[in-house]
């Protein structure tokens, strides 16, 4: 789950770093009372779950009230990257010194937190680190001992020539770590870290992805959540325990198994269709779930033909059978469906099938093509 | 022969008493794996019915457990909050193999168990996998025994059904296995594509490797250099995800195409740059490993 700049900083500045103080709007008019509470110039910043904000015209700076009101009446509502911008980041003006990168994040080769920090600092850091290798250093934590107190120095030192700076940058990137633990995040980025010319560093942007393992424990994050701004059909998804990415074909896909998931989505391409989602139903073979699935997939428009691809392992297929035909009884299905059904209990589940007239295959390429020329016809 | 286990290992059950735990049990029994004991806090003492009178002692911890029985296995069902825990107290009870199938661990609580784990020399399977099952000899975790045959093909994969998928088609087709193993789903897992082909390397029941890899990672690209340069066994590959848009977690955690790292195109045309065959469908599986084991 990804927050937006501003639950990031709130998460900042609880842990103690410091973060210009910020407020939401989701209006032009609030968004002008907040420049006029602030005094002075401001920065008005669409909050979307993107990157390159500023690109597309979404992050402004205003010197007035009344121009921050006309910034945030063209940032409100505008599409960036896919995504309409709901609210606006009002927050004073600073003066920038420098600018640095500081951001941690989970290594999958390394098994760790890991630092990378670079002095060259509001842009990407990919490509810096790519392109340039020398001006990044990076530190991997091990997690039972968190971030030592001379490693944080020793990042900091990295950043600054200036012993109060590289003080103050010491306290910051050791606080991060903190933050990026006490809230379960897979990421945390503060880009650009700057200083003023009065020699202050301040977090002047934030970022953070949570790991959705770590919701349960973390209630005041998982709050955080904006179901504003995921497609109305993840959100039921989730709630329903299914795992569900729309996509924009139109070949509905209900499969179980992630992995099996995607490889039934890649066949579908590879016979001259479009998926219209990834769908796992996961490993059990609850009848409520595949309702719940059927009803995600028919709310979309697009899909024209609806393919179900099961392997029985721990779910057994008479269940599911019986599930998809306990679905057809509680909602109108328009789109035809065609099922494939192969495992723990095939036999059973392909009787059951029959005998409520739908086609059922063994095979899953027989059944991928079929359903591909269904939405096609 | 086979990798990482066989008919003489002797299994713990971590969590044998919940729902998923018991009917795995009474699965993995009947298959012929050797379970010892279960450990569910609090039912120490008890007893877990297995079939056909193959009854299981419950302990309350992995110490008891291990001492009573000289279990060197064991395979973990409990909740993810406490999946972690029971990691790490399997790998302080000195168990050699450690299988987590459990789905869901917090990455952080996986990255402190995973270091704990490698000090103690434990090999950890998981998380968020079906487990390993060694044909004729033992299966621990959750993979259907009836689909498998006997034979000399290894399978390696980082998904559950999709490699029920693959074996049940080589199966279909006369191409037994030595031992299917699925590492799991997650960013942080214990046992890599490397660590399995370098043990179907050793054994000299395996003459050829399938190997299941999907979007997200590096570990693919890791893989197929590595048989390039220390294998002398064919290895054959499929990728799942081909279709994933980037940036989204397509179900499993460790399913993302992060950046530009991590895509099927990028994973699929390293390991073929390495000379690792990779079918464009799963049905294509079978044959590519036919032609592997002519030559």
């Amino acid at each position: 789950m990804d927050l937006h700049e501003y639950q990031a900083k709130e998460r900042f500045r609880a842990a103690g770093i410091p973060v210009p103080p910020g407020e939401v709007a989701t209006t032009p008019a609030e968004a002008e009372k907040l420049a006029a509470k602030y005094g002075g110039a401001v920065v008005v910043k669409a909050q979307v779950h993107s990157g390159g904000r500023g690109k597309a015209g979404g992050v402004k700076l205003a010197k007035t009230p009344a121009e921050a009101r006309g910034h945030a009446e063209k940032i409100l509502g505008m599409q960036i990257k896919g995504l309409t911008v709901e609210k606006v980041l009002v927050t004073p003006a600073e003066n920038i010194a420098t600018e640095a990168y500081v951001g941690v994040l989970i290594d999958r080769a390394k098994q760790a937190p890991t630092f990378i920090v670079s002095a060259a600092g509001g842009i990407d850091i990919e490509t810096v680190a790519k392109e340039t290798p020398e001006k990044v250093r990076k530190l991997a934590v091990d997690p039972r001992y968190g971030l030592l107190p001379h490693q944080a120095y020793w990042l900091a030192n990295f950043l600054y020539d200036d012993d109060a700076l590289i003080k103050q940058a010491t306290k910051i990137i050791s606080q991060l770590y903190d933050s990026f633990v006490s809230s379960g995040a897979s990421m945390a980025e503060i880009n650009p870290m700057i200083t003023t010319p009065s020699g202050e560093v301040k977090a002047i942007d934030a970022k953070m992805s949570i790991d959705d393992n770590e919701l349960f424990r973390r209630l005041e994050v998982a709050a955080m959540r904006d179901v504003s701004a995921e497609p109305p059909a993840e959100a039921k998804a989730r709630a329903a325990g299914l795992s569900f990415v729309k996509l924009d074909g139109n070949v509905g896909c209900c499969v179980n198994g992630a992995g099996l998931a995607m490889a039934t989505m890649d066949l579908v391409k590879y016979y001259g269709g479009n998926p219209a989602n990834f769908l796992d139903i996961g490993g059990s073979s609850n009848p409520d779930k595949v309702v719940a699935a059927l009803e995600i997939i028919t709310s979309d428009p697009n899909v024209k033909a609806i393919l179900f691809n099961i392997f029985g392992g721990i779910t057994r297929c008479d269940d599911v059978a019986n599930g998809i035909i306990e679905a057809m009884r509680r909602i109108e299905i328009e789109p035809p469906i065609v099922i494939r059904l192969t495992g723990t209990n095939e036999e059973i589940a392909l009787k059951i099938l029959e005998k409520a007239g739908f086609p059922a295959y063994t095979s899953m390429d027989a059944v991928v093509e079929k359903a591909v020329q269904l939405a096609s016809a | 022969m086979a990798i990482f286990t066989d008919k003489n290992t002797k299994l713990i059950v971590q969590g044998i008493t919940g729902r998923d735990g018991s009917f795995h049990t009474r699965e993995m029994i009947a298959y012929g794996t050797q379970v010892v004991g279960g450990v569910t806090p609090g039912k120490g003492g008890q007893t877990f019915e297995g079939p056909s009178g193959k009854n299981v002692p419950i302990f309350n911890a992995m110490d008891e457990a291990v001492a009573a029985t000289g279990a060197n296995a064991s395979v973990i069902f409990v909740p993810p909050a406490f999946a972690a825990g029971a990691i790490v107290e399997a790998a302080d009870a000195g168990i050699a193999l450690i299988v987590a199938i459990t789905e869901g661990v917090p990455v952080l609580d996986m990255a402190r168990a995973h270091a704990f784990a490698r000090d103690r020399g434990s090999r950890v399977l998981g998380p968020n996998c079906p487990g390993l099952l060694t044909v004729g000899g033992a299966k621990i975790g959750i993979l259907p025994g009836r689909i498998v045959s006997p034979g000399p093909v290894g399978v390696v994969s980082r998904s559950g059904t999709l490699t029920y998928e693959a074996v049940h088609q080589l199966t279909h087709a006369g191409l037994g296995q030595t031992t299917c193993v699925g590492i799991g789903g997650d960013p942080l897992i214990g046992t890599n594509f490397i660590d399995c082909l370098a043990a179907f390397e050793k054994d000299p029941a395996t003459r050829a490797v399938v190997m299941i890899g999907e979007i997200g990672g590096t570990d693919e690209q890791a893989a197929a250099k590595f048989a390039k340069d220390k294998m002398s066994k064919p290895v054959v590959g499929f990728i799942a995800g081909q279709t994933a848009p980037p940036g989204r977690r397509m179900g499993h955690a460790g399913a993302i195409i992060s950046g530009a790292e991590g895509t099927a195109a990028e994973k699929i045309k390293t390991l073929e740059a390495c000379g690792v065959p990779v079918a464009k469908r799963p049905a294509d599986i079978v044959g590519l490993v036919m032609e592997a084991l002519k030559k």
